[in-house]
């Protein structure tokens, strides 16, 4: 596929990896901010020809992942009210609340669709007018435009039975925390490329002006990964520290400015629990208060749960999550926990650190040749 | 996936929806997040949005750039006799 293909090519990633182990002059911890990073190198199994004091510290950057017990509760308690429908994206089903799913909800024959995109939703509500539809909305920058755009959509059409229950993150508050934990050893980052579509790179000026880590913008591809591999070497190389784009066919400095806008248009900055993280500060958005009248949360208030429930003490999600332990740290990993029935949420998305080691793990790699 | 976008070309326009080739799987993409957008561009798309023109120039270019170097070291690495490697 055009636009795909060339970034695979196995001869370009030999040589990628000849100059990266050129420039590789001691250890060097990565954190690849983005889950589709995290899924993209254990898939190509790149780890294994790597230097082995490259180590890629998996990042916060799955959307799913950081969504809290309480919300997935908070979902399962509408999907129980009548006449309500749950529209989700499909990642959300198998996510584990604090004592079902809404996969286990729509078996017991609670209302719940996958929606490929939020303006599905919207069309339910059109269809459904003696029904509430309540869109469950995950996402980071990359997904809150697209999210917040049904918003308008519902306003334009006087729908007054769309609602939205929102969980949307925002990176660089996150990446702040991280930063700040002691416990945590990063170098360096590769940037979220489809996040910096709409946010731009200046977003993380702040990591290398405030916390002196070098940061380098990457594409999907594992080609991509390896240049920025090189183009971050080069950096420490040079003495230089600063955020560089190598995912420049999609990313530019400044992002997509009628993005950004429905963002600001819809939301605003709110308090934001991460599983397994806690609470950070403005790292969250929620609608604005004048669009009070399509947020769930307020709408349905009377049908939230009281009670905050506990992460499951066995799963490591949020060390995982924070780059502090490893799929391999935790006991359930495979035994106890696997995609179809996980007990955390990073077994559950193709994005999760879990998920994407289950899934990848026990391929052997060939030395010399990156899987595509 | 929940932050994956997938590259396509826009074929036709209609309002705010774009027909758009994903490797040869035709989808409608909502392109209301875009300020301008032609058939014929390549667009990423995600949620059903497109979230961005992909700047082919710039991408062929740095591809250009990789592989000149790549050629490069590579005929200083192996000589002029690999032919067809
Ligand atoms: S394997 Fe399962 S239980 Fe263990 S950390 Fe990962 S998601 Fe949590």
């Amino acid at each position: 596929m055009k636009l795909v293909d060339e970034y695979r090519d196995p001869a370009v990633a030999r040589y990628l990896l000849e100059q990266i182990r050129e420039l590789c002059d001691g250890p060097l911890n990565i954190m690849e901010i983005c889950g589709g990073h995290t899924h993209s190198i254990v898939r190509s199994g790149m780890e294994q020809v790597l230097p082995p004091t490259i180590k890629f510290v998996h990042g916060p950057g799955c959307p799913v992942c950081v969504t809290p017990t309480a919300k997935i509760d908070q979902a399962i308690a509408l999907a129980r009210r009548p006449r309500t429908i749950i529209a989700t994206y499909g990642d959300m089903m198998r996510v584990p609340g604090s004592s079902s799913s809404l996969l286990q909800e729509k078996a017991k024959g609670a209302h719940v669709k996958i929606v490929y995109s939020s303006l599905d939703a919207v069309r339910l509500a059109v269809e459904n007018p003696d029904s509430e539809v309540v869109f469950f909305a995950v996402g980071f920058e990359t997904t809150i435009p697209a999210n917040g755009l049904s918003v308008i959509r519902a306003k334009q059409l006087g729908l007054t039975n769309y609602s939205m229950l929102s969980n949307h993150v925002l990176v660089p508050p996150v990446i702040r925390a991280v930063l700040d934990d002691p416990a945590v050893r990063i170098d360096a980052f590769l940037g979220p490329g489809h996040v910096s579509t709409i946010v731009g790179s200046q977003d993380y000026e702040f990591i290398p002006a405030e916390y002196h880590r070098p940061v380098v913008i990457s594409g999907f591809e594992p080609n991509d990964i390896l240049e920025s591999l090189f183009m971050i070497l080069k950096q420490r190389r040079e003495g230089r520290c600063e955020v560089e784009v190598q995912y420049s066919r999609a990313v530019t400095k400044y992002g997509n400015p009628r993005a950004l806008d429905v963002v600001k248009d819809v939301f605003s900055p709110v308090e934001q629990e991460w599983r397994g993280i806690g609470a950070i500060a403005e790292s969250g958005l929620s609608l604005r208060e004048e669009l009070r009248a399509f947020d769930a949360y307020h709408k349905f208030h009377d049908w939230m749960p009281l009670q905050r429930p506990e992460e499951p003490s066995e799963c490591v999600c949020g060390e995982i999550t924070r780059g502090v332990k490893e799929p391999r740290d935790c006991a359930s990993f495979g035994t106890g926990c696997t995609p179809e029935r996980p007990l955390g949420a990073c077994m559950v998305s193709t994005e999760g650190t879990c998920a994407a080691y289950y899934r990848y793990q026990l391929v052997t790699v060939q030395t010399g040749g990156v899987r595509d | 996936m929940m932050c994956l976008a997938v590259p396509g070309e826009v074929l036709d326009i209609d309002g705010s929806i774009a027909m758009v080739d994903m490797a040869g799987v035709k989808r409608r993409v909502c392109i209301d997040l875009l300020a301008e957008v032609h058939p014929g561009d390549y667009v990423l798309v995600h949620v059903g949005f497109a979230l961005q023109i992909i700047d082919e120039q710039e991408a062929q270019e740095t591809l250009k750039l990789l592989r000149a170097c790549f050629q490069e070291d590579l005929h200083a690495a192996v000589g002029s006799q690999q032919e067809g490697d």
